[in-house]
């Protein structure tokens, strides 16, 4: 059980069974993991896949991607992928098929009237520590706040605010404001 | 905003499921992607009403696993089944995976230069901007009493304020949650 690829699922099993939420809780462990236990990575080499991973496209979990590339080439990213999205993938399955099934017996509307108000607070949570750790200041409150504002009352396309996020960044980076 | 509770007929094959999901996937620069699903296809697309969305949304949350992908996988199986859970975990986890390895191969090049990551930081911005509109979205579907809108600000506040580890506050409050909401629903039953 020494190939690297044994060891990538070994390493990102069982971290997938503990990720909730946006998989940014599983990261301090990845890193662990990857630079202090095995090696595979040196500190700077991590910051920079982690840097790498923020500014992709997708999910942000995807840095066990370009990791299991680093470590073993195609077929380790591969491994990295599998191991760290695909046995939660048929948890999930499961409920919604469980769910279509019992549709509208008590414990499943227990369930999706419960777990309602704490999905919210931890989505506005989310919101709120990304919002501090962003370099940027009020410029970026602003704009996340009018993204949001704009999202709710008009059909605007979601990928139109992100390009004008960007722009106005930029440009106020052009004032030396950010 | 009126509410959305009609679902439109015309559901998509697997391909063109697949294709959304990899289009999501590969512009969704910052994050947010929750907010681009209850975007696309609920209120663009009607193709799923709010509650059905955000009751996925919960379940993403409380679930261990990614939630963008338990999310993808919850939408294609509500579209079309086994082959709509397939769909929508291929697509929006292959084709950034892709993109991810070329960047990785191309690093040097792009982030030498500073204003990549103040473009990315104007980005993810508006992308926070996509997670509020669906943490408002969600928040208003909470009901109008004291107990839930209790645990609504309980998670916020031990989540995001006192950085209580996520794990124990989902399972605490959400058992907690589900309890009280059981409890309710057998009583008036009665």
């Amino acid at each position: 059980m020494n190939s690297p690829l044994a060891s990538l699922a070994t390493v990102f099993v069982p971290l997938s069974l503990v990720t909730i939420g946006g998989g940014a809780s599983a990261v301090a462990d990845i890193h662990r993991q990857v630079v202090d236990v095995h090696h595979w990575l040196t500190q700077s080499q991590f910051v920079d896949d982690y840097a790498i991973a923020r500014m992709a496209p997708g999910p942000g979990s995807l840095l066990v991607t370009l990791i299991g590339w680093q470590v073993a080439g195609l077929w380790g990213a591969v491994v990295a992928t599998l191991s760290i999205f695909g046995p939660t993938a048929f948890l999930i399955y499961g409920v919604a098929h469980v769910w279509a099934r019992y549709r509208g017996s008590p414990l499943l509307e227990a369930f999706e009237r419960g777990l309602r108000p704490a999905a919210a607070g931890m989505i506005l949570a989310a919101v709120y520590v990304l919002l501090r750790a962003l370099d940027g200041g009020w410029p970026a409150r602003i704009i996340a706040i009018v993204a949001a504002a704009l999202l709710l009352r008009s059909r605007v396309n979601p990928l139109l605010l992100i390009a004008a996020g960007a722009v106005i960044f930029l440009a106020l980076h052009g004032l030396h404001v950010v | 905003m009126a509410e959305i509770d009609a679902v439109a007929h015309d559901r998509p094959n697997e391909m063109q499921l697949f294709l959304i999901f990899a289009r999501i996937g590969l512009t969704s620069f910052g994050g947010g992607l929750s907010g681009w699903f209850l975007r696309e296809f609920v209120h663009d697309r009607h193709w799923m009403t709010e509650e059905e969305f955000l009751n996925g949304l919960s379940l993403s949350q409380a679930l261990p696993g990614v939630n963008v992908k338990n999310m993808a996988i919850w939408i294609g199986y509500r579209m079309l089944g086994f082959r709509g859970a397939m769909a929508g975990f291929f697509g929006i986890i292959v084709p950034p995976a892709i993109v991810i390895v070329l960047l990785g191969v191309a690093f040097a090049a792009i982030t030498r230069f500073d204003v990549t990551h103040i473009a990315l930081d104007g980005a993810a911005s508006a992308a926070i901007g996509l997670s509020l509109y669906m943490g408002i979205t969600a928040a208003r579907r909470v009901r109008r009493h004291l107990f839930p809108l209790a645990i609504l600000a309980a998670t916020f506040v031990t989540i995001g304020l006192l950085h209580w580890p996520l794990v124990w506050v989902v399972l605490a409050a959400g058992f907690i949650s589900v309890a009280v909401e059981y409890l309710r629903i057998r009583r008036k039953a009665r």
